[in-house]
């Protein structure tokens, strides 16, 4: 057994275990457990004296001091760390630290397209760049910007440069969530022109007329939010569009919404957390982080398949839309992209995908991919301009 | 109030066979007076470790199963509005005053209990189960929170009702739905999983009577491995001693034996369509000789 422990032991309310204990309760807050003084108390009383049975006093504190599945399975390897001194280091990513003293030097080149742009924000008025919108390097500048709205609106996302027209995604993002927030529940709240009597009230109401109910009470059942789960394709056949559709999901999954984001590429991750992140350029670096690692084609059926087998069970509800931001371009079979589809369908009501290469000239959604994914969707549109998702917002609100 | 005894033995006379972090992760509930937040996947038996605290602590059990639009006359309390409007009717002769009418039909005895409220008004601590408490809505599990830390209600007409006793409260959760923070917070938390290979031939055997004992390692050798299996909804141990009661019913004595009639009581283990056809009797027959 470890010093620490053997120390441990020496006097209950003396100077060591109260120590060791807020510093162990320290160095869980290291790794984002959320844990107050309180439960620093609560776990020193706990422990009291029971040192020498020790792993029951791993499982006391196990259950005093998680509080989530993710903290459950972490725990013990913490645990061990700390009281046995196993030399197991904390995971780096997980501390929020670790982010801000990033440098952007540093940033991985996976996310360069999406926001390296941003440093020229400052520039104000119309600017001209080297022709270089259809090479592979150039990406999203090279063009000179509208600056008449009518004609921004029409503009194809692609040459969408400055933050501010990145902006309106968006605030176009939040019409269209506000658009589609609510969905009937099936509780019933108090209502004059409700369907369903309210006994309760009208009984109380019906004292006054010596018991005769007069005055009936109604409720119905009130709107609820429906909840929204957003796929974001970023693999290099979307890359123009992506750091465009990033801003729009972020607008999407805002505070007020019960909404999910994922990103995919060949494998899928979830980023409502980061994406919920007020601070843009926080976010963007943190997705940049959560991104290391992706690469090549896309994997429509396979990121699906992730999502159905470990989120879908608890993420999706009867009152779910889920959205797909995809230009379809798939380098799986499209049999596994139709089962998955198919399941994800049985889980969720509506399926809405938004496919850029829709809005253009003589694009006809054959790939086999779309093919096969049709038959599934309920609402499918072009999103290449902001007009064209503006034209969405009504559909979206029918559903 | 401090219960000492050896949970894990008690529960063990309750039939459950619970691992020694479970026991005490219970014990420390008691101790504490704490809520025990019970998650993990469905089937693995989170329902059940309430039941059997309340059989090892000698206590009733007292379940609220929550649900969508579950709203305080469910959950709290109700008034019995068929007996108050026969009492008003009754009382029109009595010249009695609308207050007097009032008090009285607002009084205790028109009040309907519903679990939470019947949770703190029994004489000995009830274990009180809220399952399922995902399914509820946010509004609820903040009215509960507040239940929760004060053990009071508060009924408009009648005014605060004290807590009598202070229930074990056990909450299970099936993860639709992230829960808040603060109730994460104010309760003990336990994940439980899919019990290992020895534990589950404990179920078995007690659960199953009359099964042989390598009748049930053989059971759950294969259903631990065919939960390795890509399924779209892994048996639980409800299903796992479905499947043990039906083989014992048809007198099978080894896996290994009559394969058709194995495959044809898979439907115990799997209850999706796409899992039955995936589990085709060459794979069945695989796990089968891996469990043998």
């Amino acid at each position: 057994m470890a010093a620490a422990v053997t120390s441990a032991n020496q006097p209950i309310n003396g100077y060591p275990l109260t120590r060791q204990m807020a510093k162990f309760i320290d160095h869980l807050r290291l790794n984002n457990f959320v844990l107050g003084a309180q439960e620093t108390t609560l776990a020193l009383q706990v422990v009291r004296g029971a040192f020498l049975d020790d792993k029951k006093c791993q499982h006391q504190l196990k259950s005093l001091l998680t509080g989530c599945v993710e903290e459950w399975r972490l725990f013990d390897d913490l645990y061990e760390a700390y009281w046995y001194s196993s030399g197991k280091e904390r995971h780096q990513w997980s501390s929020a630290k670790s982010f801000e003293n990033r440098t952007k030097a540093s940033l991985p080149k996976a996310w360069d397209q999406h926001f390296s742009k941003n440093k020229g924000s400052n520039n104000t008025g119309p600017q001209v760049e080297a022709e270089g919108e259809g090479d592979a390097e150039g990406s999203a500048s090279g063009r000179l910007i509208a600056t008449d709205k009518s004609a921004m609106a029409k503009t194809d996302l692609r040459q969408f440069v400055d933050p501010n027209e990145i902006l309106q995604a968006e605030l176009l993002a939040y019409r269209l969530a506000s658009a589609m927030r609510y969905r009937l529940s099936r509780r019933y709240r108090l209502s004059r022109l409700g369907r369903k009597l309210d006994l309760r009230k009208t009984i109380r109401r019906s004292l006054g007329t010596g018991g005769e109910p007069f005055e009936l009470c109604r409720r119905r059942r009130p709107d609820r939010p429906i909840r929204l789960v957003v796929f974001l394709d970023i693999s290099g056949s979307m890359k123009h569009y992506s750091r465009f559709f990033l801003q729009f999901v972020k607008g999407l999954v805002c505070r007020w919404m019960e909404a999910d984001a994922y990103l995919f590429h060949t494998k899928l991750i979830r980023v409502t957390d980061v994406v919920r992140e007020k601070n843009t350029t926080k976010a963007m670096t943190r997705l940049s982080v959560m991104a290391e690692g992706f690469g090549g084609g896309t994997k429509l059926g396979e990121s699906l398949k992730q999502f159905n087998d470990q989120y879908a069970k608890t993420h999706l509800n009867s009152r779910t839309v889920v959205m797909i931001l995809s230009d379809g371009y798939d380098t799986g079979t499209p049999e596994q992209l139709a089962a998955e589809l198919k399941k994800l369908r049985k889980r969720a009501p509506k399926l809405i995908w938004l496919n850029p290469l829709l809005g253009w000239e003589n694009y006809e959604p054959i790939t086999s991919a779309m093919a096969a994914a049709r038959p599934f969707i309920s609402y499918f549109a072009a999103a290449n301009t902001l007009e064209a998702l503006s034209a969405i917002e009504p559909e979206i609100a029918k559903l | 109030m401090k219960i000492s005894i050896d949970i894990k033995k008690r529960l063990r006379s309750a039939d459950y066979v619970a691992d020694d972090a479970l026991a005490t992760a219970l014990q420390l509930a008691l101790d504490l007076g704490r809520p025990l937040l019970l998650e993990g996947a469905a089937g693995v038996g989170k329902t059940e470790v309430a039941k059997a605290l309340a059989n090892a602590v000698e206590t009733n059990l007292i379940r609220l199963q929550c649900y969508e639009g579950l709203d305080a006359s469910a959950a709290i309390y109700e008034w019995n509005y068929q007996r108050q409007l026969l009492s008003i009717k009754a009382s029109e002769h009595e010249q009695k005053s609308s207050r007097e009418i009032e008090d009285y039909i607002f009084s205790e005895d028109f009040l309907l209990e519903r679990p939470l409220l019947k949770a703190i008004r029994q004489e000995k601590s009830p274990v009180l189960l809220i399952d399922e408490i995902d399914r509820a809505d946010e509004e609820f599990e903040a009215y509960l929170l507040e239940i929760l830390s004060d053990f009071q209600v508060t009924v408009p007409e009648l005014g605060t009702l004290e807590a009598v006793s202070i229930p074990h409260v056990i909450l299970t959760s099936n993860g639709t739905r992230e829960l808040s923070d603060a109730l994460r917070r104010r309760c003990l938390y336990f994940y439980v999983d899919f019990p290992n290979l020895e534990r589950e031939v404990e179920i078995i055997t007690r659960r199953v009577p009359d099964i042989e004992a390598n009748m049930a390692e053989e059971i759950s050798r294969f259903v631990q491995e065919l939960r390795k299996e890509d399924l779209e909804k892994t048996p639980g141990v409800a299903e796992t001693l479905d499947w043990a009661a039906a083989l014992v019913g048809l007198k099978i004595k080894s896996l290994t034996g009559d394969l058709e009639t194995i495959q044809s009581t898979l439907i115990c283990l799997l209850k999706t369509e796409t899992d039955l056809r995936s589990i085709t009797p060459e794979v069945a027959s695989r796990l089968a000789g891996k469990a043998a």
